[in-house]
């Protein structure tokens, strides 16, 4: 959507423009006032100037098509813009300048690599590697089977077991996946979705063997099954009863692990799907406003679980967009968290995430190129205020990375982090004309879509309506026509290509599926079956009723039942889903 | 001279096969073979072997495109090849989209894919091949 003068902005409503098509005109900036001094300045530097030294034909938008101007000024931000109340201070309402009053200077953010591939106890030697090298928390990539819920062993799982990530067919994996590693004294994210509640029932008796405290644990559940139907597709279950399991961990997170965040809202996926900044803000708060109204709902307070709410944000290429999009997360969250719905203890209005590079910018192509491309979008989200961050590895357009790869993107994090200088102060953009018109501006067309998913009746019913997917569709094709008529560059894509030598990368064979089938088959003889009968037909029946799900979750869990085993009883409930594809 | 074989579009089957869910490509890759003046379905995620099979049958399809990026390709590309062996289907034209080590991609030519598209191919490459080698004769357009 074009940035609006400062008059428009307060009062605008339309919803977000489309992109110009194809060979359409570029959109600009609109008027805004202009000082006596910036008039001079226009008449006699920069007229001159352009005469002598024309600006380059070249679109001035960011990545996602927002028109920018040459020069931002105080005219850019809105008549009487009172900076001190608008921002606010670090760790004071409404955080657009970030959470904590000291940031970076308390404590540094947690870096937090995504890792995980074939078996358990390949994925632990990462772990422990990646551990050993000054990493500060865990992040599990679970592969393809187990984000279905399918064991490794089923039909569907031929050709995907251990590729992707981590399998996972039940606790006994779980257990391995952690040997050695204390689950009190690290944080742990877990990315999975439609089979959350019975991952995390597993990782919850894992931490019980190792003697633990389940109040003392502390890390993440990824569990936004929103964005699954709008981005990343990995479903089982339809829209409402995933958001019923949704809601049983959040109550029971609340209840029992209060230290544990049970869902990270995610925008990663949707903007690794092809949506603009804009779109991935605006879906991925209004997905948390989802799951916030489905909870009220179940009969919570807001303040009883909002707390424990995290969001997961993408850190593209475009450098200022991004930092804008973090701030004016954070300034919506409080927004919507004290007005909308009435949060009164502070920490249920701040709104913490965690960050990922952008996958989709990475290049086959050049690969090396990727380093300074991960290290740009990393500063981004350092100076957006992220709370933890995944940095991608150079070889990730082509595999999953070696461990030499992703240790240099470790290393990125410890280079910023130590040698830059960016943590000394905190919110070092605050302030800036640009940053500020930007910010104001992503929260201003944030809103205008909330307005719109609101009148569809909310974020479920949009999603059944295909309304975001359709968006994002958009974007995406909008965004690939741009490359093709070079008003993008992708550096070693469509712009400076070189003939060049393949890429030693991770090779995971098929043996991995032989070794989890073969485990499985011993499991399911030497656990007692009549144990896992029992513990499926009381989760079967909790689904089919109204109590939460976690506690029989829990039992299947410790009576070794598989994910595949479970996931079946729940689809046997609830049914499967297949959406309507848009192209 | 032209018959109706030669003056019809294209007829191009998108499909995902296996378990990944990451349809922006697919979807991409539809809508601009479209804007190219082909016929394109799309089939859909998490496709089978034999669904694919059948549908390309029932559509009359000229090419396939599976968009793959899962590392799945190795077990369901030669599963498919095979199955289109098997309904006479060796005619059609079978390109492969995604993310394939080049090892595999070689394997995966032997097997009788006719290309594989890496991450940063323009439309404009997949267009100019799949005129240019799909059978019969397509149409002008």
């Amino acid at each position: 959507m074009p940035i609006k003068s400062a008059p428009e902005s307060s009062n605008q409503t339309a919803p977000p423009d489309r992109r110009p098509a194809a060979g359409g005109a570029e959109p600009a900036s609109p008027p805004r006032p202009v000082s006596p001094a910036e008039a001079a300045w226009e008449r006699d530097t920069l007229a001159p100037a352009l005469e002598q030294t024309p600006e380059r034909d070249w679109d001035f938008t960011t990545l996602s098509s927002l028109p920018i101007r040459r020069l931002y000024t105080a005219a850019d931000l809105p008549p009487g813009f009172d900076f001190e109340r608008e921002t606010g201070f670090p760790g004071a309402p409404p955080y657009v300048r970030g959470i904590h009053p000291t940031l970076y200077r308390g404590r540094l953010w947690t870096m937090r690599q995504f890792s995980g591939f074939a078996t358990a106890e390949e994925t632990n030697e990462r772990y422990r590697y990646l551990l050993s090298q000054g990493q500060t928390g865990l992040s599990v990539a679970f592969d393809l089977p187990t984000l279905m819920g399918y064991d490794s062993d089923h039909p569907l799982s031929e050709g995907e077991v251990g590729k992707c990530g981590v399998a996972i067919d039940s606790l006994a994996d779980m257990e391995r996946l952690f040997a050695g590693i204390r689950l009190d004294q690290v944080t742990v994210s877990m990315t999975i979705n439609a089979p959350a509640a019975a991952i995390w029932a597993m990782y919850l008796v894992a931490a019980e063997k190792q003697g633990l405290d389940l109040r003392r644990l502390s890390g993440t559940l990824q569990n936004d099954i929103l964005k699954e139907y709008i981005a990343q597709k990995e479903y089982i279950y339809p829209p409402a009863p995933s958001m019923r399991l949704v809601v049983d961990t959040i109550e029971f997170a609340a209840r029992q692990t209060p230290r544990f965040n049970p869902i990270s809202i995610s925008g990663y996926h949707i903007r690794e799907a092809g949506s603009t900044a804009l779109q991935e803000l605006a879906f991925t708060l209004r997905d948390g406003m989802e799951y916030v109204e489905w909870t009220l709902r179940r009969g919570l307070a807001v303040d009883e679980f909002a707390p424990q709410l995290s969001f997961f944000f993408n850190a593209h290429s475009d450098f200022f967009e991004e930092i804008a999009k973090y701030r004016a997360a954070r300034k919506l969250w409080y927004r919507v968290m004290t007005e909308r719905y009435g949060a009164r203890l502070a920490r249920s209005a701040r709104l913490r995430f965690h960050t990922q590079t952008a996958g989709v910018s990475l290049t086959a192509q050049q690969p090396y190129n990727n380093v300074a491309r991960v290290a740009l979008q990393a500063l981004a989200a350092v100076l957006g205020g992220t709370q933890s961050l995944h940095t991608n590895s150079l070889d990730e357009a082509l595999a999953l990375p070696t461990a030499e790869a992703a240790t240099i993107a470790l290393r990125t994090q410890q280079i910023l982090a130590y040698e830059t200088g960016v943590t000394n102060t905190v919110d070092p953009l605050g302030g800036s004309f640009f940053v500020e018109r930007l910010t104001l501006d992503l929260a201003a067309g944030a809103e205008a879509y909330f307005r719109r998913i609101d009148d569809l009746g909310g974020m479920v019913a949009a999603v059944e309506r295909g309304f975001p997917q359709r968006e994002i569709a958009d974007a995406a094709y909008q965004y690939q026509c741009a490359l093709e008529r070079r008003r993008k560059v992708m550096v070693g894509v469509n712009e400076f290509a070189t003939e060049e030598q393949p890429l030693e990368t991770l090779y995971i064979d098929e043996r991995v599926r032989a070794r989890q089938a073969e485990r499985l088959r011993r499991l399911r003889a030497e656990r007692d079956g009549g144990a896992v009968e029992r513990a499926l037909a009381a989760l079967r029946r909790a689904a089919g009723g109204e109590t939460n799900t976690m506690p029989a979750l829990l039992d299947c869990v410790r009576a070794y039942a598989t994910l595949g085993e479970i996931s079946e009883a729940l689809r046997s409930v609830f049914g499967g889903y297949t959406e309507t594809s848009i192209t | 001279m032209t018959n109706v074989a030669e003056t019809r579009k294209i007829r191009v089957l998108v499909a995902k096969p296996g378990l990944d869910g990451h349809d922006r490509g697919a979807k991409v890759v539809a809508r601009g073979l479209r804007d190219a003046g082909m016929e394109v379905i799309y089939t859909g995620l998490r496709q089978t072997p034999e669904m694919i099979a059948a549908a390309a049958l029932q559509e009359d399809v000229d090419c396939i495109g599976l968009s793959i990026l899962s590392g799945a390709h190795n077990a369901l590309v030669p599963r498919l090849m095979e199955l289109l062996r098997q309904g006479g289907l060796e005619d059609v034209l079978v390109v492969v989209g995604g993310i394939i080590p080049d090892a595999d991609a070689a394997a995966l030519q032997q097997a009788g894919v006719a290309a594989v598209f890496p991450p940063g191919t323009s439309m404009r490459e997949i267009v100019e091949f799949i005129r240019a080698h799909v059978r019969p004769a397509p149409a002008l357009d």
